[in-house]
C-alpha cells in the first residue's frame, strides 16, 4: 500500500474487559426508540401519534429545518409512547416490537445505473439520512449541499472499540454497494481509513474509493483526524462522513430494497459476564442486550458507545442511533480513597508519570470507574492536550477561543476540522477535569446558529 | 479509615447550604477532598478519567523542592556556626537551620492559605492548591534574616493582587512567588540584599549563642561580583576563605535559603523532568540563554562582573533555582512548545544582563522571569499565528 500515514500522538487506554470475536446471543428487544439528541443539528417534528401502526422504515419523525429527512423506525410494531422533557423537548419515540418485522418496500435498486438525486432520494426516503454527518459542525449532513468529499475511517482505534473486519464479514457486497452509493453524492473523492497491516481484503480492494492506511495509537481512527492528514479542511469546505457500520446500512437498502437496521454491537467492559458481538436493531432497549450478562451487587453504569464519547443510558435507555458498542463500567460514587492524590496508586491507570502506571507496560489492563478524581480548575498544565491531539491544531487556543466564543479566533485555528469526539483524550488526561466535548458541542451548535 | 468517612459524613450537613456553618464551606470542602478522593462521577464527555489532579501535580513540585529546602536549613546552620567560629555536629546545624526556617515556612502558608480560603468562601468555589507551591516556594527565595512581618505583608500582597484580582490559580499572569520577593526587594531593600542578611548570626530559641569571629563578612558570592573593583574577582566565603566552583555546586555558600545547593536543585530538576511536570524545553533553553549572555560579556569584559566565567554565572545565586522551579510554572511561562525555548533563552538572557549591567540588583533571575512572564503571552501569540498563517495558507492555496 502506498498511503500510510502514521499517528505519532494519542493514546490507547489498556480497559479491562475487551471482547472476544465470538456471537452473543441476546434477547430480542420488546421496545425500539428513536433518540432526537443523538442526531446533533436537527430539530425534530414528530410525525407519529402514539397508537399509530408502523413499518420497518416509516418515519417517527422529521427534521423540522429539513423535513425530506427522515429518522425511521426499525421495526414493525405500535407507537407507544412520545416522551417528553423540559419545555417539550422530545426525548423519544418508542415503538413496540409487533414480532412482524414488516418493512415497508422501497424497491431493489442498482446504485451504478443511479444518477445523484435518486440515490439522495432513496436515502432520504429510507431514513437512511441521518447517518450521513458532516463537517465542519458534526452535525446531521444537509442534504442540499454537495460536499467536497465524503470520508469513511474503516476501522475504530477507542478503547474496547468492535473490530469491523469482523462486522464486516458475510457483508462485503453490501459494503461495496454503500461505497458505490456514497460515491455518487460527492464529486470529490471517497477516502476510507484503514488500520494499516489489520485491514480485511473486503476494505483494502474497496472500489469506488482511495484507501488510505494509518498507523498508531487512539484517535488514529477518528475521521477528523485522518480528514487532517489526508485533506484538511478549510473554510467553506463541506465533507461529509459516513462511519463504516452505517455504510452497511445503506448498501443493504439498494440489495435488500429495505431499510435493514440490524448490525453487530459489541457487548464489553469490567463489569459484564458475557461478552462478544450481538446482532441487534438500531435503537433496541440496553436490558434486552445486557440482562444477565452484568455483575451484580454494584452500581454500574450502562454506556452506549465507549468510554470516551458514549452516552451514559441506563439498563433502562436504548442503545444510540450510531451505537455499535455498549460498555459497562462501575459507577464507583461509593468509592472514598483516603489521600488518593498523595498514594502511589499503583493500579490505577494514569497517563502522568507522578504515577507508576507507566512502570507497568502497555500490556496491564486497567478497571475504571467513572469517577472524575479531582476538583475542576482553570486551565494549568501546558502541553498536556497537545500530547493526545494529533491535528495541525493548538487544542489549547482553540478551546478558549471556544470560551470566549470569539468567531474570527475559532476558524482561524481550526474549529471546521474538530468534532467533540476529538477533544475526549485531552478530556481523559486534564488535570484540571474540564469537560472539554461539552464544550466543543456547545460553541459548534451556537457557532451553527450564528453563521446560517 | 472508615470512622474518619462516618464522621466527615455526619458533620457534613452542618456546612451544607442552611447549615449551622455555611461560612465555612469552602474550608469544610478543601479538607474533605484533601483526605478523601471526590466520588463524584462524570456527567458528560468522558467516562472515564486519568487519576491525576492538580493536587498531585503540586504536591509533586513540592517534593522536588524539598532536597533544596532541606539542605537549605542545613546551610542556615552551618553558615551561623562558620559566622560564630564554634563547631557543631550536622544535626544540631540542620536542627538550628530548621527552627530558623520553620516560621518562615509556617506565616507563607498560614497568611497565603488564610487569604485562599477567605477568598474561595466569598466566590463560592473550591479551594485551590496553587499556594501549595507558592507558599514553600517563597521562605525559599527570601534571605534567611527577612522579618516575619514583611513575609506577611509580601505574601498578602502578592496573593491578593497578583493571583486573586486575576482570578486565582491558573490565571495569574505573574509568578506569586516572585511577586512576594519583588514586593520585598522594592519595599524593603535593605532586609533584602547587602552583606547583612544572608547569614543569621543571632541564636535561635537560645541554639547557636556566641559572637561573630572578627573577618566575618555576609557578603553573599553575588554580592562581592557586585561590589568588585578589580577582576578576576575573587570570591570568598563568610570567614575570608576562597570558595570554588564546587563549592558554589554543593551549596556551602551564603544566599537565599533554597537557592545555594546547585545539587539539590539538580535533584529537583530530575524529579521534575522525569515526572514530566515541569518542562525541560523551558530549563534548558534559560541555562542556554544565561550562558549565551555571559558569554558574551566574557567577550566584552570591561568591568569586573563582566569577566565572571560563564559556569560561575549559572552556578551563583538564584540563577538555577529560578531556572528549575520559577520559569517552569506552567501558568505564567510561555505554554506553546516553540514559545517555552524562546521564553527559556530570554529568562536566562535577561538574568545575566541584569545581574551584570546593574550591580543594584545582583538578583537578576527574579527580576527576568518576572520581565519575560509578561512577555510570555505575546510569544505564545507569535506561535499561535505561524499556526494562523499556515491554516489561511492552505485556503489560498486551494482557491488559486
Amino acid at each position: 500500500m502506498a498511503n500510510v500515514i502514521k499517528i505519532k500522538k494519542g493514546l490507547d487506554i489498556n480497559l479491562k474487559g475487551e471482547a472476544k470475536e465470538v456471537p452473543l446471543q441476546v434477547r430480542k428487544s420488546e421496545t425500539y426508540a428513536v433518540c432526537p439528541d443523538d442526531f446533533d443539528g436537527v430539530v425534530p417534528k414528530v410525525v407519529v401519534k402514539v397508537g399509530d401502526r408502523v413499518k420497518a422504515g416509516s418515519a417517527l419523525m422529521v427534521d423540522k429545518n429539513h423535513p425530506e429527512v427522515k429518522f425511521v423506525s426499525p421495526v414493525s410494531g405500535e407507537v407507544v409512547a412520545v416522551n417528553r422533557g423540559e419545555k417539550r423537548k422530545v426525548l423519544s419515540i418508542v415503538v413496540k416490537d409487533d414480532g412482524e418485522m414488516a418493512y415497508v418496500e422501497f424497491g431493489k435498486k442498482d446504485v451504478s445505473s443511479m444518477s445523484a438525486p435518486e440515490v439522495k432520494d432513496a436515502l432520504l426516503e429510507a431514513g437512511l439520512w441521518p447517518f450521513i454527518r458532516q463537517r465542519p459542525y458534526d452535525i446531521v449532513a444537509n442534504p442540499q449541499n454537495e460536499p467536497r468529499d465524503i470520508f469513511i475511517s474503516g476501522f475504530d482505534s477507542a478503547p474496547l472499540a468492535p473490530d469491523f473486519n469482523y462486522v464486516l464479514k458475510g457483508e462485503e457486497k453490501n459494503f461495496q454497494t454503500g461505497l458505490d452509493a456514497l460515491k455518487k453524492l460527492t464529486s470529490g473523492k471517497v477516502y476510507l481509513g484503514v488500520k494499516n497491516g489489520a485491514a480485511a481484503e473486503a476494505l483494502l480492494k474497496a472500489k469506488n474509493v482511495e484507501v488510505v492506511a494509518f498507523e498508531g495509537p487512539h484517535p488514529a481512527g477518528n475521521v477528523s483526524v485522518q480528514i487532517n492528514h489526508i485533506a484538511p479542511i478549510n473554510k467553506g469546505d463541506i465533507v461529509w462522513v459516513v462511519r463504516p457500520a452505517d455504510v452497511l446500512l445503506i448498501g443493504r437498502l439498494f440489495n435488500k430494497g429495505v431499510t435493514d437496521l440490524s448490525r453487530k454491537v459489541v457487548v464489553t467492559g469490567s463489569e459484564t459476564t458475557e461478552r462478544g458481538y450481538a446482532d441487534v436493531l438500531v435503537g433496541a432497549s440496553m436490558c434486552s442486550i445486557l440482562e444477565g450478562k452484568v455483575l451484580t451487587g454494584e452500581d454500574l453504569r450502562y454506556i452506549s458507545g465507549n468510554v470516551l464519547t458514549g452516552k451514559k443510558v441506563g439498563l433502562d435507555g436504548y442503545l444510540g442511533a450510531y451505537a455499535t458498542q455498549v460498555t459497562v463500567i462501575p459507577e464507583g460514587d461509593d468509592v472514598h480513597e483516603f489521600l488518593g492524590w498523595a498514594m502511589p496508586r499503583c493500579d490505577q491507570f494514569s497517563t502522568s508519570h507522578t504515577y507508576f502506571s507507566w512502570l507497568r507496560g502497555k500490556n496491564t489492563e486497567y478497571c475504571f470507574d467513572a469517577r472524575i478524581k479531582g476538583g475542576k480548575r482553570a486551565m494549568i498544565m501546558s502541553h498536556d492536550y497537545d500530547k493526545v491531539f494529533p491535528m495541525d491544531i493548538l487544542p489549547e487556543y482553540l478551546l478558549k477561543a471556544i470560551i470566549a466564543f470569539n468567531i474570527d479566533k475559532m476558524e482561524n485555528l481550526g474549529i471546521y476540522e474538530v468534532a467533540p469526539e476529538d477533544f475526549a483524550l485531552c478530556e481523559f488526561v486534564d488535570v484540571s477535569k474540564i469537560e472539554l466535548q461539552k464544550i466543543v458541542r456547545n460553541g459548534l451548535d451556537m457557532l451553527y446558529k450564528e453563521l446560517n | 479509615m472508615k470512622a474518619l468517612r462516618n464522621y466527615i459524613e455526619k458533620i457534613k450537613p452542618n456546612f451544607e447550604k442552611g447549615g449551622k456553618f455555611e461560612k465555612f464551606h469552602s474550608v469544610f470542602d478543601g479538607f474533605e477532598t484533601f483526605l478523601f478522593v471526590p466520588s463524584s462521577t462524570s456527567r458528560s464527555g468522558v467516562h472515564i478519567h486519568d487519576c491525576v489532579d492538580s493536587k498531585r501535580v503540586m504536591i509533586t513540585v513540592v517534593v522536588a523542592l524539598l532536597p533544596a529546602l532541606l539542605f537549605g536549613m542545613y546551610n542556615v546552620g552551618y553558615q551561623h556556626f562558620l559566622a560564630i567560629g564554634q563547631q557543631a555536629g550536622f544535626w544540631t546545624m540542620f536542627f538550628y537551620g530548621f527552627l530558623a526556617v520553620l516560621p518562615k515556612i509556617i506565616v507563607s502558608y498560614a497568611v497565603g492559605l488564610g487569604i485562599e480560603f477567605i477568598i474561595a468562601q466569598i466566590k463560592g468555589h473550591e479551594i485551590q492548591e496553587g499556594f501549595l507551591v507558592s507558599g514553600i516556594l517563597i521562605p525559599m527565595i527570601v534571605p534567611i534574616d527577612t522579618p516575619l512581618w514583611m513575609i506577611a505583608v509580601a505574601t498578602a500582597f502578592a496573593v491578593i493582587f497578583a493571583k486573586e484580582v486575576f482570578g486565582g490559580t491558573g490565571y495569574n499572569i505573574f509568578n506569586v512567588a516572585l511577586i512576594t520577593r519583588a514586593f520585598l526587594f522594592f519595599a524593603y531593600p535593605a532586609a533584602m540584599s547587602g552583606d547583612k542578611v544572608f547569614v543569621r548570626t543571632t541564636p535561635v530559641c537560645s541554639l547557636g549563642s556566641g559572637s561573630v569571629v572578627d573577618t566575618f563578612s555576609g557578603a553573599s558570592p553575588l554580592g562581592q561580583v557586585a561590589t568588585a573593583t578589580s577582576s578576576p574577582v575573587d570570591i570568598v566565603n563568610i570567614v575570608g576563605q576562597p570558595l570554588t566552583q564546587w563549592d558554589y555546586f554543593l551549596g556551602l555558600i551564603p544566599g537565599s535559603i533554597g537557592e545555594t545547593s546547585k545539587l539539590a536543585i539538580l535533584i529537583g530538576a530530575a524529579i521534575l523532568i522525569a515526572t514530566q511536570v515541569a518542562s525541560w524545553k523551558t530549563m534548558l533553553s534559560v541555562f542556554v540563554g544565561g550562558a549565551f549572555m555571559a558569554s558574551i560579556f566574557n567577550l566584552i569584559g570591561s568591568t569586573p562582573a563582566m569577566t565572571v566565567s560563564v559556569l560561575d554565572q549559572l552556578l551563583l545565586g538564584g540563577f538555577a533555582f529560578g531556572a528549575v522551579f520559577m520559569a517552569t510554572d506552567p501558568v505564567t511561562s510561555a505554554r506553546t512548545e516553540k514559545g517555552k525555548y524562546i521564553y527559556g533563552f530570554l529568562v536566562g538572557f535577561f538574568a545575566i544582563a541584569v545581574r551584570v549591567l546593574n550591580p543594584g540588583y545582583p538578583e537578576g533571575m527574579m527580576l527576568a522571569i518576572l520581565f519575560m512572564n509578561a512577555f510570555a503571552p505575546l510569544i505564545d501569540y507569535f506561535v499561535v499565528e505561524s499556526n494562523v498563517k499556515k491554516r489561511l495558507a492552505r485556503i489560498s492555496k486551494n482557491n488559486a
